[in-house]
């Protein structure tokens, strides 16, 4: 028998602001994150996309030095978010008992500008001026552990790396936590911070990103017919997740039930998505299943959607064939148009806007879509935020990834 | 020899960064483990940097001798010649 579980915290740092609040009043206004790279490294390489969406507050500034010295860039944002989240939810004062406390969080690539700096340092200095943390701080689930040390939690501490699905994979793996019985709270999400050259110019000569390069804030178009590919982002983003009976006893406030999620795997292409959307229509399905949820319950979804000519029609064709005529009364926001591509920090970021949606009854909007996709005729929310409904519904985020990962996330409101 | 309170000043420094610790937090007398609270990989990581800093080498045997931020200062003064 599963649990009813409960989100009562939420962190974010992306490229629209550095926590959930200035996050979410840019998601509703529309606010492109993408900039021209101001970094000597564009140049020295001739990077052949010259852009990113990076994110709108440095971590230094937030964490101390020795903290900032000890941690990959990803590791730092994915604190950052954390922090916020378990202050949000009122842990700070609390006594948490640390035995049922587990760390769920994600991310597609981990420690990759640790990894790299540390080649150059071997290459330029030798071995011995390799930093003796090279390894913790590269490992992808650097960001777990670290935070499970800061939070003291000893119940576990997961890490989910499924590519671009990591993020939505990280709650889906804290539910399996809190539903064993022997874990009360998560602390769960995903981070990522991969705008380094050479992530640049492998994904580029995949032929993933756009080439927008004169017009960074138009380059993440989802479901647009002038859609070039994605956008690299970086970021952070959190949430705290209880069983509710754990939220009930210590007063919280809860932002919206974390009702159902499930993986499934294409076994299609490493890459390339199935066509027919039939691995994701599955997840979708299962992720309705598990939350006891009807297609007809769904209000609102936070696609996948990342701008890229092949990725948005599959999702389309599996929201389709889940949801039929019903598609019909669900708006849709691609925020991949705003903040870019968090990676393995998406999933979470995008569960963050989710939640959000559904506590304020308002859906964040698309941004660039001039022209839609006559093969995607989604109803998608573009201009101003879309007020939802009042009354009981269910929203949900897709997060699909490299490899063939399909994650879906089901939230339904408090 | 080298002047010891300019190894002091810079191993204090190279401590700061890696540990957060006060600069006036780093004395002769202190034990890097006992006072000082330095685990063996933030031990390796401020060794390495002050090579770096002071241009000697410091051998990883030599390494669990440096028992003080004194042992330390000596040692480097001595390399250092």
């Amino acid at each position: 028998m599963s649990k009813r579980l409960v989100i009562t915290g939420l962190g974010a740092t992306t490229p629209l602001g550095g926590d959930v609040n200035s996050t979410w009043q840019a998601a509703l206004a529309g606010t492109p994150g993408a900039k021209t790279l101001e970094h000597d490294w564009v140049e020295q390489y001739d990077l052949p996309v010259t852009f990113a969406a990076e994110v709108a507050v440095e971590p230094a500034g937030v964490l101390s030095r020795p903290e900032t010295r000890r941690m990959d860039r990803s590791t730092q944002l994915g604190m950052v978010a954390a922090r916020e989240a378990w202050a949000d939810a009122g842990l700070t004062d609390v006594e948490v008992d640390g035995e049922r406390l587990a760390v769920s969080f994600a991310t597609g690539i981990g420690g990759v500008w640790t990894l790299l700096n540390s080649w150059d340092t071997l290459r330029e200095k030798g071995p011995r001026r390799v930093l003796p943390m090279t390894v913790p701080m590269l490992m992808p689930n650097g960001a777990s552990g670290a935070i499970s040390l800061a939070f003291g939690a000893q119940a576990g501490a997961r890490t989910a790396v499924s590519a671009c699905a990591s993020g939505v994979e990280a709650l889906i793996m804290a539910m399996d936590l809190l539903n064993t019985g022997d874990v009360d709270v998560v602390l769960a999400g995903g981070t990522e911070a991969a705008i380094h050259p050479l992530p640049l110019a492998a994904f580029a000569n995949m032929q993933a990103l756009s080439r927008r390069n004169d017009d960074p804030g138009a380059a993440s178009r989802p479901y647009d017919i002038d859609r070039d590919g994605f956008v690299m982002g970086e970021g952070a983003g959190a949430l705290i997740i209880e069983t509710q009976e754990h939220a009930e006893a210590r007063g919280a406030t809860i932002y919206a039930e974390l009702a159902g999620g499930a993986v499934t795997s294409d076994a299609h292409h490493i890459t390339a998505p199935d066509p027919e959307g039939q691995g994701a229509t599955r997840a979708v399905r299962r992720a309705l299943a598990s939350a006891d949820a009807s297609a007809t319950d769904v209000t609102h979804v936070n696609a996948h959607a990342t701008s890229t000519p092949l990725g948005d029609v599959p999702e389309y064709v599996a929201m389709k064939a889940v949801f039929g005529q019903h598609l019909e009364s669900i708006c849709v926001s691609a925020t991949k148009s705003q903040t870019g591509h968090l990676l393995g920090a998406a999933g979470a970021v995008e569960s963050v806007l989710t939640v959000k949606a559904l506590a304020d009854r308002k859906a964040p909007v698309t941004i660039n879509l001039d022209n839609q996709d006559p093969k995607i005729p989604l109803d998608v929310v573009t201009g101003s935020p879309r007020e939802l409904r009042q009354g009981d519904q269910v929203g949900i985020c897709s997060s699909f990834g490299f490899g063939g990962h399909n994650a879906v996330a089901a939230f339904r409101t408090a | 020899m080298a002047d010891k309170n300019a190894i002091l000043a810079g191993l204090a420094e190279i401590v700061e960064e890696e540990t957060g610790l006060e600069t006036e937090e780093v004395q002769l007398d202190k034990s890097f483990t006992e006072d000082l609270d330095i685990d063996s990989i933030s031990m390796m990581t401020i060794v390495v940097n002050a090579e770096e800093k002071f241009d000697v080498k410091i051998p990883d045997e030599e390494v669990k001798n440096l028992t003080t931020v004194g042992d330390a200062v000596t040692y480097i003064a001595n390399a250092a010649g």
